[in-house]
């Protein structure tokens, strides 16, 4: 059987034939596993995946042990993007020159790089992908930070957040630039479909990963990976505060279609304030400081004035 | 090979760039990802012209940059098909990350490097410093001498990349403009012949093969990695068998024989000179003209600089008095590789010739005759006299006050 996996319930989750084993050494409480496995969980078709240097591909490729049940490839830190990419031309060649027959299902291609191979040092690879707009999804699995390294900044960390090198200090609040924008960036490449995806979410998730399986063309997904060791949460507390990343709004769901028809996915019952978000993650402590309040009000203001933003676009559909 | 048929006649006129560039048509390639860089950019436009006009049924994937194109290369290739490109200089330079990656996750790429100076300073011209930085890479490296040579090798690269014994990717070196630009006449294969001498493609833990998923670019620390790194070794060490095998097939073939050290006027040679590139060629002439004066002169020139010809390099050198290792590249604080090399080779043997070191042609400083007959000069009397005439190092052809460097 082909095509996307029917999943009504998280039984049908837990059920599930596992193509993403649990033989690996991700933290306990990761978001990282949890993201990879429904995306894997949620075909039935062939996969072939890729994943950038960074703690999926340190954690669940160790020689002689593989938690891979699909084909599976690792080069380097900025390439996961350009190595399925190359697998998806040979797809193509050997398809066009009859080697593969076309009574054989075509598999789908998904690569894998976290928020510094996507925003930082593959950013040229990812653009250079979607430009020339091979058929395959791309999964940034975004917890803000180089984890794998220890804990660096990336264009991702958002402002005020103390990372390693960018920490609070005695005259530092940490973290001065805004996390950049990706999800605009990637859907003017003019990408068929681009989504921002939370775990917590799954039933909305799994829907945009299926969509995006069934896009031809390059797809982007910016999966919210909360990271238990470098945002400083207890591991049973993941889903706690991806609840509160997108019930604050930090995190908004939503997708774009063909460059700007945007939905918004996810509408909270009850927006929480952004200074729960914080509060909860150790990394961002420091902010409830008094010289550091105008922060957390700037910070709210800007969830504000981008949810605001969203829905416009939303209504205006452009 | 599905594609449109070709008709190419029995010689042709192409340069180096073009040789590279049909041999890659005829190996009925799968995937293409590339990067255009001088002098290496027409290989990929010739390519690029074949394929708009139906002559390439695979798949020709113009990246946004040279480690782009090596990085699709490895996931092309680890999909299961055959697969090249083509590149020089500062894009090699770009690539070299994932040169590694791709010899390491044992990947039988080939690609045609048209050599060129790396900067600083910027320069387009034909030097060895691109080969020279990619030597430890685990690449199985050739050296050609002209573009009937890039023809013929870049063909048997194919074959002794995927042969199973193999599995390692191929470069084909040619000197920027000397070769890549120069057109010469090509005594060319048909298009079935040579495909057929290059062969179907053997697909080896292919990941478009789902009946066995497959893990590729694992991590391996301090318990695994040596092991992976002494089989690879082994692999490129014990590789020397195929590539003999595969000359002999292509001289049965064509009738034009290659071998992994090539030499010219050595039967009788007391001075030699050993070099990579077309300087072969040039030292040929001067060869002649010294015999013709009564001095007994050869050249030497590792086709094959990975894996090193040693043993075949050290028998050549038994009866010769004294040595001239030719590094065009700029050795950056020591001797050139080249010399390191045959010292090396040498220093285990009985023969103990003068040996030197030349620095020459950097950023496509042109070398002429009269400059390799003033080397070949200085080897007589070092000959002579068994005692260096100077220093051990020392640079040609370059304006201003001598450089002379290191004392025996
Ligand atoms: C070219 C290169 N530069 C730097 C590194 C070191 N490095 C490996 S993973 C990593 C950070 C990974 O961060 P991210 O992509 O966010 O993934 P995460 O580990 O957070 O999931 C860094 C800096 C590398 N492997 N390669
Ligand atoms: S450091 Fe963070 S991202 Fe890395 S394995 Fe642990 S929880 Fe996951
Ligand atoms: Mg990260």
């Amino acid at each position: 059987m082909s095509g996307n996996k029917v999943i009504k319930n998280l039984k049908s989750f837990s059920t599930a034939a596992e193509r993403f084993e649990g033989s690996h050494v991700l933290c306990p409480g990761c978001a990282h596993s949890i993201i990879v496995r429904e995306i894997l969980n949620a075909t039935n078709d062939n996969l072939v995946v890729s994943a950038s240097t960074g703690c999926l591909e340190v954690c669940t490729a160790i020689y002689p042990h593989t938690s891979w049940d699909c084909s599976w490839i690792h080069i380097g830190f900025e390439n996961s993007s350009t190595a399925v990419a190359g697998a998806e031309a040979m797809n193509k060649a050997l398809r066009k020159k009859g080697r593969i027959g076309a009574d054989v299902p075509e598999p789908k291609f998904v690569a894998f790089g976290g928020d510094g191979a996507t925003y930082d040092i593959g950013f040229q690879w990812l653009s250079g992908c979607f430009e020339r707009g091979h058929d395959m999804m791309y999964v940034c699995l975004d917890n803000e930070v180089y984890a794998n390294t220890g804990g660096q900044r990336s264009s991702a960390t958002p402002i005020g957040a103390s990372a390693t090198t960018s920490p609070a200090g005695s005259t530092s609040y940490g973290e001065k630039q805004n996390k950049k924008d990706i999800i605009q960036i990637m859907a003017a490449h003019g990408s068929p479909y681009v989504a921002q995806v939370a775990p917590n979410k799954w039933k909305d998730m799994i829907k945009k990963i299926h969509r995006g399986f069934d896009t031809k063309g390059p797809v982007y997904i910016n999966a919210m990976s909360a990271c238990t060791t470098e945002w400083k949460f207890a591991p049973h507390e993941t889903i706690e505060v991806s609840d509160l990343a997108t019930d604050s709004l930090v995190f908004p769901l939503y997708e774009i279609i063909d460059g700007t028809e945007l939905n918004i996915t996810y509408r909270p019952k009850n927006i929480v304030p952004v200074r729960d978000y914080l509060g909860a993650q150790p990394r961002f402590k420091h902010l409830f400081k008094p010289e550091y309040e105008y922060l957390i009000k700037e910070w709210q203001e800007r969830v504000d004035a981008y949810w605001e933003y969203l829905q416009r676009r939303e209504e205006a559909r452009v | 090979m599905n594609s449109k048929i070709m008709d190419i006649k029995k010689i042709e006129v192409w340069d180096g760039n073009m040789a590279a560039s049909q041999a890659f048509r005829q190996a009925d390639i799968d995937v293409v990802a590339a990067y255009p860089i001088t002098p290496s950019t027409p290989v990929v436009e010739n390519y690029a012209t074949f394929e708009a006009n139906g002559y390439i049924d695979g798949e020709f994937v113009m990246v946004e940059s040279e480690h782009a194109a090596m990085s699709a290369c490895v996931g092309a290739a680890a999909a299961g098909g055959r697969v090249a490109t083509a590149t020089s200089s500062q894009g090699f330079a770009l690539m070299v990350e994932v040169l590694y990656q791709a010899a390491g996750m044992r990947l039988p790429i080939v690609l045609a490097q048209v050599n060129r100076a790396l900067a600083a300073p910027l320069n387009v011209n034909g030097d060895h410093s691109d080969m020279y930085l990619g030597r430890d890479s685990g690449w199985i490296n050739v050296s050609t001498f002209s573009p009937q040579e890039v023809y013929d090798l870049t063909l048997c690269a194919f074959k002794i990349a995927e042969h199973l014994d193999v599995r390692l990717p191929v470069n084909i070196n040619q000197d920027g403009f000397m070769s890549s630009h120069t057109a010469q006449n090509i005594r060319t294969l048909d298009d079935k012949t040579a495909c057929d001498f290059v062969g179907p493609y053997k697909a080896v833990n292919a990941m478009l093969d789902f009946s066995k998923p497959v893990t590729h670019g694992v991590q391996t620390e301090e318990d695994w990695h040596f092991e992976h790194k002494a089989k690879q070794h082994n692999a490129i060490m014990r590789s020397v068998k195929v590539i003999d095998a595969v000359f002999a097939e292509f001289k049965a073939l064509t009738g034009r024989e290659y071998k992994r050290v090539e030499s010219y006027g050595m039967e009788d040679a007391e001075i030699a000179i050993v070099a990579f590139g077309t300087t072969y060629e040039t030292a040929k002439i001067v060869v002649d003209n010294l015999k013709k004066e009564g001095i007994n002169a050869g050249i030497i020139a590792p086709r094959i600089f990975r894996p090193f010809p040693l043993e075949e390099l050290a028998a050549q050198l038994q009866n010769v008095k004294a040595v001239a290792c030719l590094d065009r590249s700029a050795p950056g604080g020591t001797v050139g590789a080249l010399y390191n090399e045959i010292a090396g080779a040498l220093f285990n043997s009985p023969a103990r010739p003068v040996l030197s070191n030349v620095i020459y042609g950097l950023g496509g400083r042109d070398m002429t005759v009269s400059v390799l007959t003033g080397i070949y000069k200085d080897l007589v009397k070092e000959a002579a006299t068994g005692k260096l005439n100077g220093t051990i190092q020392r640079f040609v052809g370059v304006r201003g006050p001598e450089l002379n460097y290191y004392n025996a």
